[in-house]
C-alpha cells in the first residue's frame, strides 16, 4: 500500500510525487490520461517572478524559482539513460538532456513600458518586489533605459519608454518537466517509491468514518495513507467526490507557435508593463498581453490570452489576431513569420486567484494541490515541497494559511 | 452583416466542383475556394497550362471522366466565383445567424488575406497520402503514391526510371499503370494485403472490380508483376535511392523472407487520411472509419443522407466523409449542393436515383477499405534510429522513450518527443505516431482526430489584421493594456 496516492500527472502532481518520495514516502501517481495530458501539456513554461505583486504568491514563486534551479542542476529530471544526442532537444539533433532533461533555461525576462506613466509604475513594482519576502528571497531586477533596451533585445520596436530586466525569470518545457520529475524521482528514490499509472480514472474515495483512506478508480480501489488532489482544472470535481468544496474553474488561454526561425530573434521573455497599472481583474471578458519568447527548438511562442469561456475549444479569430498584433508591435520583424499552430488550454483558477495547498480539515487524509491558474508550472516545485512537509508532519517553510482549502466556506450558499 | 454568398465551397476536386455547380444551377450564389492554382483536386490535377500530353488517356484511365470534369468547371466558372490559389487557414460559424466566415491567404511571396462570408459551407477538402515509415523512407527517390501521381501529371519526367510500387489498396494499380504508360520501367507492384483481398469481398464481385481488372490487364500488358503479401521494408542508398528490400509478409505484415531489388524510384501508399481540420475547427461530429478487423482507420466527418454534418448549415462531401474515389466524391458533391439549395428554400426536385447511387458507391468504398486494412506488423519494419517524424527528425527510439515516460496517445508523444510538432504538423507522421503511441489498440481501432486550430500556416502580420482593434494587418497598434497581468 502506498503512503500517498497523487491524483493527476500534471506538473503539480509530478512535483508533489517527487518531493513526497524524496521525503521517504511511497507514492503512486494516477491519471485518467497520459502524463502531462491536462493543462500542463497545453500551456507555456514561463517561470516568472517578475509578474507578481509582493504577497503569498510571490513567496511561493521565489521559493519555486530556487527549487527549479536545483532540479535542473541536480539532474534529477535526467533519468539514468541518455538518449542519442544531436542539435535539438527531444529530437535526434537535441542535446536531449540539456537543462535537466526538460529544457530549463534561465534566460531572464524583459518587461517593457510603452509610456512614461507605465514606466513609472513598472519601476515602482520592481522596487516593491526587491524589498524581499517572508521566505527570505527577493526579486532581483535592473531598470533599463530606453536607449539600452536593444542591448537586451536587438529586434525590439522603437519608441518604448524603458523597461526592467528580471534575471530570475526562467523557462522549462512543462510536459517534459512533469514526465522527467516522475521518472527521475523513481530512478533516484527507488522504483517502488514512485510509480505512475496512466489510464486510471478516480471515481470516488474510500473512507473510514470521516477520514479518507484511499481512492476508488475504474481499475479498482487503491488504499493509501493519504491522497493528494492534483487534478488541476478538474480539482473541484475531484474534491466533490470526497464531498468537499474547492472552487476551481477553467480560464481559457490560446498560444501561437511560429515556424522555427533559423536565427534566434528573441533572447528573453518579453512582455509589456501595461498590466502593472491595473489591479487584478475579475472580468470574464477577453484579456491579452502577449509574452513573446524564442524556444531552443526554434519556434517563437506567443502567449497567451485569458478568458472565461468554459471548456469551449472553438477558435475566436479575434483572440489570435490580438495576440499576433501585440507580438508584432513588440517585434515588427515577426510580421512576416508564419504561425503554424495555435493551441488552447484551461487554467485552473480560484476566485481569489491563489492556489489551494494543504490538508482539507473537512476530509482528513485528503490534501489539495490545485488551482494554480496561469502559474502552475512556475509554482509546482514549491507546492510539492511544502505539501511533502505537510504530509510528513513537518513545519512548512512557508505559511500555508493563505492557501488553505476551506477558505471559501463563507462564500458557499 | 449580410453574407456575400449563399454557399462557400472549400475544395475544387470532383466533390467540391460538383457541389458548387449543382448549387449554382439551383439558383444559389456560390463561391469555390481552392489552394491549388487550378481546379481538379487529387484526381483531376491538371497539367500545367499549355502542356499537351502525347497520350492523354495514359494519364487518366477514364478520359471521359476528365472531359466531364472539364465541362463542369466551365459551367461553374460561368455561374459562380472561383478563387483558385487561395489557401483557407480557418473557418468559423456565427452561432446567432449561422453565417460562415472562411479566411484565406492568396499568393505566395506577397501573401494577401481574403475573407469570404456565406450562409452555408461545403467542406470538400479531400484527403492526403498515408505513408508508413520504414528505414530509408526519407531518401531522395522515395515518393508517396500521390506524389508519384503528381509527378506523372505534372512534369512527366518518369520515362526510363526504374520504379517499385508498394503499399496497399486499389489506388496502387492506377499509379503503377500510369507510370508504366508514361514510359517508366515498373519493376513490380507489391500489395501488402493478400493479392485477392479485393476479389474475395462479396460486394466487390460486381461493379468496380471490373475497373480493377482493367488495371490488372493494363499492368499485364506492360509486364508488371503484381504480388500480394509483400512490402518494401527498407530503402537503401547513399545520397539517393539505389535499391530496396522487399519482404514477404505474414498475415499481420510481419516480415518473413527478404530480397533486394535495384531501383531509382519507390512509390509507396498505405491509404489516405481525410483532410478534416476545418470540420474539426467547426465542431463537426466525426466517426471512425474502420479498416476492418484489426485494421486501423482514420476519423472522417459524419454526415446524413443529404451530406449534412452535425453543425447546422455545414456540409461535407468527397474524401472528407470517407475515402471512396472520384466517382463517389462527385455524387456526394451533387447531393450536398442539392441539400444546401433545398435548405435555403430553393425548389429541388427529388432525385432518388442519385441517392441510391451514392449509397451503392459508398458501400462499395467501405468494402474496399475493409479489404485493405493497415496491419500492425509494419511497426516491426522500423529500427531504433528510423525517423518517424521527418520534420523534427524524431527517431523511433525517442517515441519509445516518450511512451516509457508515460505518454499514451499521439498528443503526449508529441509533447515529449516533438514527433508531429514541425512544419507539417503531423500530417505526414500523425497516423504512424498514433499507432506507435498505442492509440489504435483499444476497441474501435480508430485514433482520434488531432486538433489543428490553423489549417495552413499564416503570417503573424496577416493574423494581426484580425484583431478587433487593429486597422490593418502588419501595422498593428501597440499592445492593448491588459488589466490583469501578463499572460502566463
Ligand atoms: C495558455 C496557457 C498558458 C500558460 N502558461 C503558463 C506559464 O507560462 N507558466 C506557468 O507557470 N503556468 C502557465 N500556465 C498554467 C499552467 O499550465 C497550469 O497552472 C498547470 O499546468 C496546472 O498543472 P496541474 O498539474 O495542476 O494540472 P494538469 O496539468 O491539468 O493536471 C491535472 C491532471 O489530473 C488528471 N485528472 C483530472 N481528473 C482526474 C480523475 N478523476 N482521475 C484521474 N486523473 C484525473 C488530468 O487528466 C490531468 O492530467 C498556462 C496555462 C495555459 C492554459
Ligand atoms: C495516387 C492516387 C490515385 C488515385 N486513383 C484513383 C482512381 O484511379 N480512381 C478514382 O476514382 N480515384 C482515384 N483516386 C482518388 C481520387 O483522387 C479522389 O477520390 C478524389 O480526388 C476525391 O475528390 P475530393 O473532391 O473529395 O477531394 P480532392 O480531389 O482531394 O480535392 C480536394 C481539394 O481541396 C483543396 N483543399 C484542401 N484543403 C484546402 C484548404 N485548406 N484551402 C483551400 N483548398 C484546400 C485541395 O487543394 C484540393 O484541390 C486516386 C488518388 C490518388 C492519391
Amino acid at each position: 500500500m502506498p503512503d500517498v496516492v497523487v491524483i493527476g500527472a500534471g506538473i503539480v502532481g509530478a512535483a508533489c510525487a517527487y518531493y513526497a518520495a524524496r521525503a521517504g514516502l511511497d507514492v503512486a501517481v494516477v491519471d485518467r490520461g497520459p502524463v502531462a495530458g491536462g493543462t500542463t501539456g497545453a500551456g507555456e513554461g514561463n517561470i516568472l517572478v517578475s509578474d507578481k505583486e509582493p504577497g503569498p504568491e510571490l513567496g511561493l514563486a521565489l521559493l519555486s524559482n530556487r527549487l527549479w534551479r536545483e532540479l535542473a542542476a541536480s539532474g534529477d529530471g535526467e533519468g539514468a539513460r541518455r538518449a542519442p544526442g544531436g542539435a535539438r532537444p527531444g529530437g535526434l539533433r537535441g542535446p536531449a538532456r540539456a537543462g535537466g532533461g526538460f529544457e530549463f533555461e534561465a534566460k531572464g525576462g524583459l518587461v517593457v513600458a510603452e509610456t512614461a506613466q507605465a514606466m513609472e509604475a513598472l519601476a515602482g513594482l520592481a522596487a516593491r518586489q526587491g524589498a524581499g519576502s517572508a521566505s527570505g528571497g527577493a526579486v532581483e531586477s535592473t531598470v533599463v533605459a530606453p536607449d539600452r533596451l536593444r542591448d537586451y533585445e536587438p529586434h525590439l520596436a522603437g519608441g518604448l519608454a524603458g523597461g526592467v530586466f528580471y534575471p530570475q525569470d526562467a523557462q522549462v518545457q512543462p510536459a517534459l518537466a512533469a514526465a522527467r520529475l516522475i521518472r527521475g524521482g523513481a530512478e533516484r528514490f527507488g522504483r517502488s517509491a514512485l510509480t505512475l499509472r496512466t489510464g486510471v480514472t478516480v471515481t470516488g474515495f474510500t473512507r473510514d468514518g470521516g477520514r479518507v483512506t484511499g481512492v476508488r478508480t475504474d481499475r479498482g480501489d487503491i488504499p493509501a495513507g493519504a491522497v493528494v488532489n492534483a487534478a488541476g482544472t478538474w480539482g473541484g470535481e475531484v474534491a466533490a467526490l470526497a464531498g468537499t468544496h474547492v472552487p476551481v474553474l477553467p480560464r481559457r488561454g490560446f498560444i501561437l507557435v511560429t515556424e522555427p526561425l533559423e536565427k534566434p530573434l528573441i533572447r528573453h521573455k518579453v512582455y509589456t508593463a501595461a498590466y502593472v497599472t491595473a489591479v487584478a481583474s475579475d472580468s470574464a471578458g477577453l484579456e491579452t498581453s502577449a509574452v513573446v519568447e524564442g524556444t531552443p527548438a526554434g519556434p517563437v511562442l506567443i502567449g497567451a490570452s485569458r478568458e472565461r469561456a468554459g471548456f469551449d475549444r472553438t477558435v475566436p479569430p479575434a483572440v489570435l489576431g490580438r495576440l499576433a498584433a501585440q507580438a508584432v508591435a513588440l517585434f515588427p520583424a515577426l510580421a512576416r513569420r508564419r504561425v503554424i499552430r495555435a493551441y488552447c488550454g484551461f487554467r485552473p483558477y480560484c476566485p481569489d486567484h491563489l492556489p489551494v495547498i494543504g490538508e482539507d480539515p473537512r476530509a482528513p487524509g485528503l490534501y489539495h494541490a490545485c488551482g494554480h491558474e496561469g502559474a502552475g508550472i512556475g509554482l509546482a516545485p514549491a507546492t510539492g515541497h511544502l505539501l511533502a512537509q505537510a504530509l510528513t508532519g513537518l513545519r512548512t517553510d512557508l505559511d500555508l494559511t493563505p492557501f488553505r482549502p476551506d477558505r471559501f466556506e463563507g462564500e458557499r450558499r | 452583416m449580410t453574407p456575400e454568398y449563399d454557399l462557400a465551397v472549400i475544395g475544387g476536386g470532383p466533390a467540391g466542383v460538383a457541389g458548387a455547380l449543382t448549387a449554382s444551377l439551383a439558383g444559389l450564389a456560390v463561391v469555390l475556394v481552392d489552394a491549388a492554382p487550378r481546379l481538379g483536386g487529387q484526381y483531376f490535377r491538371r497539367l500545367p497550362a499549355g502542356f499537351r500530353a502525347a497520350r492523354p488517356g495514359a494519364l487518366h484511365h477514364a478520359p471521359g471522366g476528365l472531359d466531364r470534369f472539364t465541362r463542369q468547371c466551365e459551367g461553374l466558372a460561368a455561374r459562380a466565383d472561383v478563387l483558385t490559389g487561395h489557401r483557407v487557414w480557418t473557418a468559423g460559424r456565427e452561432e446567432a445567424d449561422g453565417t460562415v466566415t472562411v479566411r484565406c491567404l492568396e499568393g505566395d511571396r506577397e501573401e494577401r488575406p481574403r475573407t469570404v462570408t456565406a450562409r452555408r459551407l461545403l467542406i470538400a477538402t479531400g484527403a492526403y497520402d498515408l505513408p508508413l515509415p520504414f528505414p530509408g523512407w526519407d531518401l531522395p527517390g522515395v515518393l508517396t503514391a500521390g506524389g508519384a501521381q503528381a509527378l506523372l501529371k505534372g512534369d512527366l519526367v518518369v520515362a526510363g526510371r526504374r520504379v517499385v510500387v508498394a503499399g496497399t489498396g486499389p489506388f496502387l494499380l492506377p499509379v503503377a499503370a500510369g507510370l508504366a504508360a508514361a514510359g517508366a520501367h515498373v519493376l513490380g507492384v507489391h500489395e501488402a494485403a493478400g493479392r485477392f483481398g479485393l476479389a474475395r469481398h462479396p460486394l466487390l464481385a460486381a461493379g468496380k472490380a471490373g475497373e480493377a481488372l482493367g488495371y490488372g490487364l493494363r499492368l499485364a500488358r506492360h509486364r508488371v508483376p503484381y504480388r500480394g503479401r509483400q512490402a518494401v521494408i527498407e530503402a537503401h542508398g547513399e545520397h539517393g535511392l539505389t535499391h530496396v528490400t522487399i519482404a514477404d509478409l505474414d498475415h499481420d505484415w510481419r516480415p518473413l523472407a527478404t530480397r533486394t531489388v535495384a531501383c531509382d524510384t519507390l512509390a509507396t501508399g498505405y491509404g489516405f487520411v481525410p483532410r478534416i481540420d476545418l470540420a474539426v475547427q467547426l465542431g463537426c461530429a466525426l466517426r471512425g472509419d474502420h479498416g476492418g478487423q484489426g485494421g486501423h482507420g482514420s476519423p472522417v466527418v459524419a454526415v446524413d443522407a443529404g451530406m449534412r454534418t452535425s453543425v447546422p448549415g455545414v456540409y461535407a462531401a468527397g474524401e472528407t466523409t470517407g475515402v471512396g474515389g472520384a466517382v463517389l466524391a462527385e455524387a456526394e458533391g451533387r447531393l450536398a449542393g442539392r441539400s444546401a439549395a433545398a435548405d435555403l428554400g430553393r425548389r429541388v426536385p427529388p432525385d432518388p436515383a442519385l441517392s441510391r447511387r451514392r449509397d451503392r458507391l459508398a458501400a462499395f468504398a467501405r468494402a474496399l477499405r475493409e479489404s485493405y486494412p493497415v496491419r500492425p506488423g509494419w511497426q516491426e519494419w522500423l529500427r531504433d534510429e528510423t525517423p518517424v517524424c521527418r520534420c523534427e527528425e524524431v527517431p523511433l527510439a525517442a517515441v519509445r522513450e516518450a511512451r516509457a515516460l508515460g505518454a499514451s496517445d499521439a498528443r503526449s508523444v508529441k509533447l515529449l518527443s516533438r514527433a508531429g510538432m514541425g512544419w507539417c504538423q503531423g500530417r505526414m507522421c500523425g497516423y504512424a505516431v498514433s499507432c506507435l503511441a498505442g492509440e489504435a489498440d483499444g476497441p474501435g481501432g480508430s485514433p482520434p482526430a488531432p486538433r489543428r486550430t490553423i489549417a495552413q500556416p499564416v503570417r503573424l502580420g496577416d493574423l494581426a489584421g484580425l484583431a478587433p482593434d487593429s486597422p490593418a494587418g502588419g501595422s498593428a497598434p501597440p499592445a492593448s493594456p491588459s488589466p490583469e497581468g501578463p499572460p502566463r
